[in-house]
């Protein structure tokens, strides 16, 4: 085939795509070697002391890092248990197949910070119906919103409530696409259900499962919307993320620079850390 | 052993689906509720627990002025920005991906492989960080609160998920197919366009459908990008959130704002079903 063609393919996006992208990310690196803030808001260059400053006197990002991990490995692992569990009971036949897939879907297709502008009168601490309901059982008010603790849990609740459809229809359509053979074979060697889980159904399933987990960790590392409306980081600092706390340096206190340069260090540990992850899962979940 | 485990699976699936539908009823019923209702006791049922009244409604049509909350010229913002962009994404997604999936690209150590992978890596990009040097970029071109600056952004959003169904779901389309094509005496464009192009159209409404989804429920870039010529729907309804907290009106917008794309869930289970979709995502 001509040998010109294939760039007219490839090109438009190509160029569209580096050329939105290339001012920010060049323009990022730059202002993360300068001061800018709103006393000074120039384009000086001090070199690295914001990363000195990073590296050695800000536990407050580091902790939403751990913070942001934790919440979201955690939503994960529970999105991928329940997702995968979803999918497998509406793969075989089952009363209201289809109903069950479409509730089971909707939630994605809700906007996240409206659906948790809801979930914060759901979850208000003496208006809202979980702790009314949990009142008739006798259970004393829960702080939902302003325990440091607990706060960490609505926001996971949130989360799988919000994301689990995703992978579930991710799970659903790699279940779908599985040939049958195997499973022929392993129902005439009478195997049992849960054998048949274990040797057939999630050996196939180990590569679709490795690229949905990794596609929901990307998507779950930049966890916003649901702490900005649901908590606003606090109470204190208790459910801030890293994106959360680059939006407060950045844009409530105007440390442009020094946000730069949060960002910019942000972007490569993601970058690394979601390489070593999708690394490590491939080796564990394909043993053969 | 199989009736407990049936037991078991009819009590998974009823639980999660009272857990996906609590907060939609939850909704509904605020949104039919008054001052007094809201703010009184926790009650649930119109008519048994309190008095619906349409007010919540009412001013969502409303203007500002007398008092509304005016969300009509937001949801139009928000469905020409979701639309717009998903459309050039597609366009242009779809025809890298074209390329990505039958061709083979070289240029020192990249390969196709690379190339696909710097398209999709761009959703590790948190909006957080493109955000500041956006606003920056935008206000310089003077597109800063504009319906163009917003269409710009979120192409960059969206054009990776274009581009990482589209790759999938061409490499499944045989090459037979446009090989015939050629012989047959088409060009490499007419190839594609008359002959893989109406053989991908799962492929394009579920690429399409993920763009809208992914476009429509974005808040953080509208929310930094524009102020007040411009609103999308999602920043509308959070700012009602932060003012004094109408439950009803907030209840009544939220509902509004996310009716449109439950149609999507509907679409998307019938390709599910149908078999079509486990091709285009895997």
């Amino acid at each position: 085939m001509n040998f010109k063609h294939k760039f007219v393919f490839l090109f438009p996006g190509l160029f569209v795509l580096i050329g939105i992208l290339i001012f920010p990310i060049i323009f990022t690196i730059r202002l993360s070697l300068s001061g800018w803030n709103s006393y000074t808001p120039e384009m000086n260059f001090i070199g690295i002391t914001n990363y000195i400053r990073l590296f050695t006197d800000d536990p407050r990002f580091w902790e939403s890092f751990f913070r942001l991990s934790f919440l979201s490995v955690t939503t994960v692992i529970l999105q991928y248990v329940i997702g995968f569990a979803l999918a497998m009971i509406v793969w075989r036949e089952i009363k209201f197949k289809r109903f069950f897939r479409v509730i089971f879907l909707v939630p994605m297709m809700t906007t996240p910070v409206i659906m948790t502008v809801i979930w914060r009168t759901f979850f208000h601490e003496s208006l809202g119906p979980v702790n009314d309901l949990l009142g008739g059982l006798g259970v004393k008010p829960i702080l939902w919103l302003s325990d440091p603790v607990i706060a960490k849990f609505t926001v996971i609740i949130v989360e799988v409530w919000q994301w689990t459809p995703f992978m579930f229809l991710l799970l659903l359509a790699g279940l779908l696409s599985l040939p049958k053979e195997p499973f022929l074979a392993a129902a005439i060697d009478g195997a049992s259900p849960f054998r048949k889980f274990v040797y057939v159904t999630f050996p196939l399933m180990a590569p679709i499962s490795i690229g949905a987990i990794i596609i929901r960790l990307i998507e779950a590392s930049k966890i916003m919307d649901t702490v900005f409306v649901l908590t606003s980081g606090g109470p204190g600092t208790a459910t801030e993320t890293s994106s959360f706390y680059i939006y407060i340096k950045g844009l409530r206190e105007f440390q442009m620079g020094y946000a730069a340069t949060l960002s910019f260090t942000y972007l490569v540990i993601m970058i690394i850390s979601l390489t070593i992850i999708a690394k490590v899962l491939t080796k564990l979940m394909i043993k053969e | 052993m199989s009736k407990f485990y049936t037991f078991l699976k009819y009590f998974f699936i009823t639980f999660w689906t009272v857990f996906v539908v609590a907060p939609f009823l939850w909704a509904v019923s605020t949104s039919f509720k008054d001052f007094q209702s809201v703010n009184s006791k926790v009650t649930y049922i119109p008519w048994l627990d309190f008095e619906p009244t349409l007010e919540g409604w009412r001013v969502l049509i409303k203007s500002p002025a007398k008092g509304g909350v005016d969300i009509v010229e937001p949801y139009f913002n928000s469905i020409f920005v979701t639309c717009t962009a998903s459309l050039i994404s597609i366009v242009l997604g779809t025809l890298a991906a074209y390329a990505l999936s039958r061709f083979t690209f070289k240029a020192g150590f990249v390969r196709n492989n690379d190339i696909t992978f710097f398209f999709i890596s761009q959703r590790i990009m948190p909006p957080i960080v493109l955000s500041i040097p956006f606003f920056i970029f935008l206000s310089t071109i003077g597109l800063l609160d504009s319906l163009l600056g917003l269409v710009v952004v979120y192409i960059v959003l969206l054009m990776p998920i274009a581009v990482w169904i589209m790759v999938d779901f061409f490499n499944r389309v045989p090459k037979e197919l446009d090989e015939t094509a050629l012989i047959d005496g088409c060009n490499p464009y007419q190839a594609f366009y008359k002959v893989v192009l109406p053989n991908s159209i799962p492929g394009l409404i579920v690429a399409g459908m993920f763009c809208i989804i992914f476009g429509w429920i974005d808040f953080f870039f509208a929310f930094i990008l524009t102020f007040t010529e411009v609103q999308l729907l999602p920043v509308k309804v959070v700012a009602l959130n932060s003012s004094i907290t109408p439950w009803w009106s907030l209840s009544a917008s939220a509902l509004v704002s996310v009716a449109p794309l439950i149609i999507v869930a509907f679409i998307v289970e019938r390709y599910l079903s149908k078999g079509n979709l486990s091709g285009a995502l895997k």
